[in-house]
């Protein structure tokens, strides 16, 4: 995985609350499809099929937005990891959002994109900030300082729990950091096949 | 010190403690379904690794398939390169799928408690957020992205942190034509769609001990839209019976050893949770959404809410809400018109459902120019419903029957309504476009989706019961 150490660029505001993983990306047709283009498919569409010139990132200002900006409960329903690789195809890998659902706050750290909760008395400064800016000016993510830098200066400290720091910081491959436990794993199964052996099979009797 | 359930079985499955803090719990169960594993596959294959415990594993075609009579891979041109890759992938490392043509092919989340696959007391993976369903059986789940679905098929592990935990205490006793999904949209209305972010839940209280356990798996399969990953009931005696005999449960002397462990389960009286919630629904009406979140809930005598007896912070959505829906506050919710009717998905397609669907529909028609359509949630409760004649009960009023599936609640399998049709739906997302571009979705339990099918209006369950 890559890492996040830190990341500069524009921020797009989308500040709704529950914003869901079928809006941000709709069941799609191809094993293999382009992400990117899959992003806010519907939103970002006028009942005509052209594009809304009024969803943020359609406008010209926000295509390079680097960190996207937005309310309560980001990411809830499914659990489409989809809904995290669109924002990764276009070069968001930061999500500042009011309060993010359990298992999209999850898969972000499983791809390398930092989601940041700020202070509940910063959060409306900071968005008034990204609003104002308008895509003008550079705001920067740094995981090793937990701040967030507005192009002004204003600067917004975060809290992330060490393990999710560690996490994306080193860009640590999962699956190899918990296949160093596989004697332990092997030992575990080895005890409830002992004392449960009906948990340890799982067969047709 | 006094443990709660969930306690007691995060530390039973806690393999060690991974170098950057987090959990290994080990997975006794995992269940894929076509959507999302093929992508885990690519990446087994591209990493060049193995799945650890194939015998631990099942997948299902559910999402994508057709539910017409007489389907095959290509009814739903969108779902054929899913079903096929999941195919190929199940075979190549030996897990057993319950494919198309399957006697026991369903929903994952009917199939795996109805064959006795996940069991109290154990955990669950699978890559899909209604994965929280099968903790009507005291199960532990966790619905799962493709990452770590990956993670699963390859360590038989999650690396967690321990969420909090909640109690959802539901007293009273429920009145006839009320059920398991007008408590849940109830606790939905109460704590939001983030009300239980971060946490586990344990739903308990008379009301939860005196449901049937299909009724438990529908209140359990509304916890991710409570925001909750995870959510459960203490298995108990019903728990125990519901089980006994299925497929794979443990049999003979496994069963008596699994049901003395089972036994031994309960949380411990005093343990503490991190937050209470106490719901008391001794006059609960049967609850319906209005808008396009499942929190979005009134009584059925209700009426549309006005965004500016509202906080203010939640009046931008609720005016969204009111123009998707093409509502005005004020208006009364009883006696919308209604363009179509569906009754299932994994939240309410279980033999019970169709039961309590089925005796409102018997010897009526469904009211003309309203398209109703019922979806088993596996071939096993379509060959159990058919033996006991219900789907002439539901054919000769004017539904459609269909083979089992996901259909009209993932928008995956081709079946979806026409913009601005109002759909009466016993599923558990009414998202904007969910179930179609434009479609105005109303969550409501199965009785009175049938209702609303036969009077064609949304109607109170309760004025068509005998």
């Amino acid at each position: 995985m890559e890492p996040f150490v830190s990341l500069t660029g524009v921020a797009v505001p989308l500040l709704a609350d529950d914003i869901n993983t079928d809006q941000i990306t709709p069941v799609h047709r191809d094993l293999h499809p382009d992400y990117g283009k899959l992003l806010f498919a519907r939103k970002r569409k006028r009942a005509d099929g052209s594009d809304d010139p009024a969803f943020p990132l359609n406008q010209p200002q926000f295509r390079q937005a680097k960190i996207l900006v937005t309310g309560r409960n980001f990411g809830c329903g499914s659990s489409r990891e989809s809904a995290v690789w669109a924002f990764v195809a276009i070069g968001i890998r930061c999500i500042v959002a009011r309060s993010f659902a359990d298992i999209y706050r999850d898969n972000c750290l499983k791809n390398g994109v930092l989601p940041v909760t700020l202070a509940p008395a910063d959060a409306p400064t900071f968005e008034s900030l990204v609003v104002a800016s308008n895509g003008g000016g550079a705001f920067t993510a740094d995981l090793r300082t937990q701040t967030v830098t507005a192009p002004g200066g204003e600067v917004f400290k975060f809290d992330i729990p060490p393990e999710d720091r560690t996490t994306l910081l080193e860009g640590l491959d999962d699956i190899g950091l918990t296949l160093k436990h596989a004697d332990e794993i092997a030992a575990w199964e080895s005890r409830m096949q002992r004392e449960r052996p009906w948990l340890q099979t799982a067969r047709r009797s | 010190m006094p443990e709660t359930l969930f306690d007691k079985i995060w530390a039973a499955h806690l393999v060690a403690r991974r170098s950057d803090g987090r959990d290994l719990i080990y997975m006794d169960r995992h269940v894929l379904h076509e959507l999302h594993a093929p992508h885990a596959f690519h990446r087994l294959d591209e990493t060049q690794r193995q799945v650890r415990r194939s015998d631990l594993t099942f997948a299902v075609q559910d999402h994508t398939v057709a539910s017409r009579p007489g389907r095959d891979d290509t009814t739903n041109p969108e779902g054929t390169p899913f079903i096929r890759a999941m195919r190929e992938g199940t075979q190549r490392r030996g897990i057993k799928l319950f494919d198309l043509g399957d006697p026991e092919q369903g929903i994952s989340h009917v199939v795996a408690p109805e064959l006795g696959i996940v069991l109290p007391g154990t955990t669950y993976a699978c890559p899909d957020s209604h994965a929280c369903t099968v903790g009507g059986l005291g199960a532990l789940a966790f619905g799962v992205g493709t990452t770590e679905l990956e993670h699963v098929l390859a360590t038989q592990v999650i690396a967690l942190k321990k969420p909090k935990r909640l109690r959802v205490t539901v007293d009273g006793a429920l009145g006839a034509g009320v059920t398991a999904k007008d408590v849940a949209l109830r606790i939905l209305a109460e704590i939001g769609v983030d009300g239980g972010q971060g946490h586990a839940i344990e739903f308990a209280g008379p009301v939860i001990r005196a449901l049937p356990i299909e009724g438990r798996l529908t209140l359990c399969n509304l916890t991710i839209e409570m925001g909750s990953r995870s959510g459960f009931v203490a298995p108990d005696d019903s728990t125990f019976q519901w089980l006994a005999g299925r497929p794979f449960a443990p049999k003979g002397g496994d069963w008596d050893a699994a049901l003395k462990h089972w036994r031994g389960l309960a949380g411990d009286a005093e343990a503490r949770f991190d937050r209470e919630v106490t719901i008391d629904c001794s006059s609960l009406a049967p609850q319906i959404t209005w808008g396009i979140d499942p929190s979005q809930v009134i009584p059925i005598s209700g009426r549309v809410p006005d965004p500016a007896t509202a906080a203010s912070d939640r009046q931008p959505a609720m005016k969204r809400a009111l123009e998707y829906m093409g509502l005005t506050p004020g208006v009364a919710i009883e006696g919308l018109k209604v363009d179509r009717v569906f009754i299932g998905s994994c939240t309410n397609s279980r033999l019970p459902d169709l039961e309590e669907a089925a005796a409102i529909v018997r010897g009526r028609r469904v009211a003309e120019g309203v398209a109703a359509l019922v979806v088993p949630g596996s071939s096993t409760v379509k060959r159990e419903a058919e033996a006991l004649g219900l789907d002439r009960v539901f054919r000769d009023a004017g539904f459609a029957w269909g083979e089992s599936g996901c259909s009209m609640c993932a928008g995956g399998n081709g079946d979806k309504g026409k913009s601005g049709e109002r759909s009466v739906s016993t599923t558990n997302r009414n998202f904007e476009g969910r179930q179609g571009q434009g479609v105005r979705t109303h969550l409501v339990s199965p009785g009175m989706a049938a209702a609303a099918a036969i009077t064609g209006k949304i109607t109170d369950v309760r004025k068509l019961v005998a």
